[in-house]
């Protein structure tokens, strides 16, 4: 099974902070880890590697610092890395960025299964990990919390949806968004740690990849963020409690009474 | 002069610091309220490879060298000092001497599994009558034909009663004092070889500390670590390299009182106000942080100078020296800090004060430290 695991490096916290004066997210200060749901990933393709062997490899597209957040999913166990950095990558939004990750695949050529993360923590869009399956022209399924089967041609999977979960039967090659629930991801060891930071990682700039330079970072993207801001805090609200249902309605009918709306 | 760890060192705290807080911090106080040895938490930390950190990769471990080793030590033991304790104690002294003086089939037969946490390691020096006089030493090897013949008594030794194998100083020739004590390395089910129960503690409780009892331990003559009479200078040597993670242990436990007072004092209020606001609680943190961060520079400093291989026995000792009288004091300020609450088990500092005491007594009390010193000043 050849695998690739595409994972960003995000601020490590979930209430990003946001500059009121500029709009945008304030780093400094934050450190950075690999996102969370992106270690699901790795994890999930290391268990697969265990299991029918094969190669993972991990990408990230993002600043040198990135390196890092692909030094640790190497120390984890993947087995390859590269990074894909370029100015002209810059200011990128999902489309551009699923654009460049496809480009990236499609250049390391090989590929069996496609893993994200279900979503980045800092953005929260969800939206790359489909748009590199469209891009490439390949099935793909969200949400995955349970990885059933996996066979040469194929994969059983549950996706996860409200109130329960589907079972989806996928070829491969494909590409697939999973969960925090699927697994544990797994601490890196030390002597992964010592031979991630011996390994080599390639870094692809737009021409490696062939990208067209119209088509990635900021030139490629056709959303334009008008405001970043931090929405104000709203009163908190009223929970009504009482013995059942009828005792609440009456509660509330008398709240709603009070404040002369009925 | 670089004060900047590499990135393997902080790629190695960051790893650590992550394991430390998802899987060590939430069972600390019920290790310690049950005094139940962390059997599972060593178990991961020896898949993670830690106990391999300060040993090369031929002999198990992963080569990363004594300052990613007491960054590992420390961030554990902020977490659980019990931990650390294990931690510190199976590497640098239960597992050290085999690998500074063992030979090259002793080494792969003992450090190797220790390394790779397969097996804990234990380190027998302390007697009922010779602790900071380690001199003193009772405890007998006699030779009889292929095998060493031990008999004698050591007390408060860390990891025996999970151990697999303990390195212990006997006595092989009394005329000749302190050249006259030599080290052995002996497999923990050797007849004749037995453990007491663990010893009640103050704290460090979920450590395994238990008494050794020798009568008539046969081992095989290859058995003794380097060359006869030469236990005494082995185990200062040992002891150098322990006092460096002990150190570890303790700004570990400092940083923690710090964490753990910043926090509350952020949120406790009184007079209508967070008492971090009050300048007399603001200057107890400001001493607590200023503190931790010097221990932490000396014990780093001594560790980096082991790694690269120049003398470091004075300034071990003065990191353990400041660094485990601090956390002590880094403890009690954390108590008063937290007022009546910090004097209940429903806050961790209660646990840090009685944990960091053992850092002052252990490897060294603070005493024997400053003796180190000052035959280092040349009295
Ligand atoms: C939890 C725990 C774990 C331990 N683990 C181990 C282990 O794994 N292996 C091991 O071998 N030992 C271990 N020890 C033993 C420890 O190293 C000794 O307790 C320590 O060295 C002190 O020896 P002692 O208890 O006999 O005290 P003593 O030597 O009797 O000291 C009593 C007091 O006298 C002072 N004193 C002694 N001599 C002098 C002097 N010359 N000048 C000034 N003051 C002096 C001491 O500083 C101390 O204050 C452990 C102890 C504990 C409590």
């Amino acid at each position: 099974m050849e695998i690739i695991v595409c994972i960003k490096q995000v601020p490590d916290t979930t209430e990003v902070k946001i500059d009121p004066v500029k709009g945008t997210l304030i780093r400094e200060g934050v450190p950075s880890i690999v996102n969370p749901f992106d270690k699901n990933a790795v994890e999930a393709a290391l268990q697969i590697k265990a299991a029918k062997g094969g190669k993972v490899t991990v990408i990230s597209m993002g600043p040198p610092q990135a390196m890092d957040a692909l030094r640790e999913c190497v120390a984890m166990g993947a087995d390859e890395a590269v990074l894909l950095s370029d100015r002209a990558f810059a200011g990128a939004d999902t489309w551009a960025t699923s654009y460049t990750l496809a480009k990236a695949i499609e250049k390391i050529g090989k590929y069996d299964i496609i893993f994200c993360g279900k979503q980045a923590i800092d953005g929260d869009t969800a939206q790359v990990g489909p748009g590199i399956a469209e891009h490439l022209g390949l099935p793909q399924v969200t949400y995955v919390q349970k990885i059933r089967e996996v066979t040469d041609t194929g994969m059983i999977v549950e996706r996860a949806i409200e109130g329960g979960y589907e079972v989806i039967s996928v070829p491969l090659p494909a590409m697939i968004a999973v969960e925090k629930s699927i697994n544990e991801p797994r601490f890196p060891t030390m002597m992964g740690t010592m031979k991630a930071h011996k390994k080599q990682i390639p870094i692809w700039g737009a021409a490696d990849i062939n990208a067209s330079e119209d088509l990635v970072g900021m030139n490629g993207s056709p959303t334009q963020v008008k405001r970043v801001f931090a929405p104000e805090r709203r009163g908190g609200g009223e929970i009504l409690q009482a013995e059942d249902e009828a005792g609440v309605c009456v509660l509330l009918v008398e709240k709603l009474r009070e404040a002369k709306i009925v | 002069m670089n004060f900047q760890l590499d990135d393997q060192q902080l790629m190695i705290q960051k790893i650590v610091r992550e394991f430390a807080e998802k899987e060590v911090a939430p069972v600390a106080a019920e290790l310690d309220e049950k005094g139940q040895f962390p059997h599972e938490i060593t178990r991961k930390m020896g898949e993670m490879g830690l106990f391999g950190l300060p040993f090369p990769e031929e002999y198990g471990g992963s080569g990363a060298g004594y300052l990613a080793y007491a960054i590992a030590v420390e961030e554990i033991s902020r977490a659980c000092a019990s931990t650390g304790i294990t931690y510190a104690a199976h590497c640098s002294i239960g597992t050290g001497p085999i690998y500074l003086f063992g030979t090259e089939e002793q080494k792969k037969k003992w450090v190797i599994p220790c390394a790779e946490g397969r097996m804990f390691a234990a380190f027998g020096l302390t007697e009922p009558n010779a602790g900071s006089d380690a001199g003193g030493t009772q405890t007998t090897a006699v030779l009889d034909g292929d095998e060493w013949v031990l008999n004698g008594s050591k007390c408060f030794i860390t990891n025996v009663g999970v151990g697999g194998v303990a390195v212990i100083t006997a006595v092989t020739d009394r005329s000749k004092g302190t050249r006259g004590i030599s080290a052995f390395i002996v497999p923990t089910d050797t007849p004749g070889f037995s453990v007491g129960q663990p010893y009640h503690k103050l704290g460090l409780k979920a450590s395994d500390t238990r008494e050794i009892i020798l009568e008539n331990v046969r081992i095989p003559k290859e058995n003794i670590l380097g060359k006869e009479g030469e236990g005494f200078k082995q185990f200062l040597v040992a002891l150098d390299g322990g006092r460096i993670s002990i150190g570890a242990l303790s700004v570990g436990i400092a940083q923690a009182c710090l964490d753990a007072s910043l926090k509350y004092a952020k949120e406790r209020v009184q007079f209508g106000q967070p008492i971090s606001k009050f300048q007399a609680i603001q200057f107890k943190l400001a001493d607590m942080a200023m503190k931790t961060e010097l221990a932490r520079l000396m014990v780093y400093k001594a560790a980096w100078l082991k790694d690269n291989g120049k003398p470091f026995s004075k300034e071990a000792a003065m990191g353990k020296l400041y660094a485990s009288e601090i956390c002590v004091q880094n403890a009690l300020e954390a108590i008063q800090i937290h007022g009546g609450y910090g004097y209940m088990k429903e806050y961790p500092v209660e646990r840090y004060l009685r944990d960091a005491k053992l850092m002052e007594i252990g490897e060294g009390t603070s005493e024997i430290q400053r003796l180190v010193i000052a035959r280092q000043l040349g009295c």
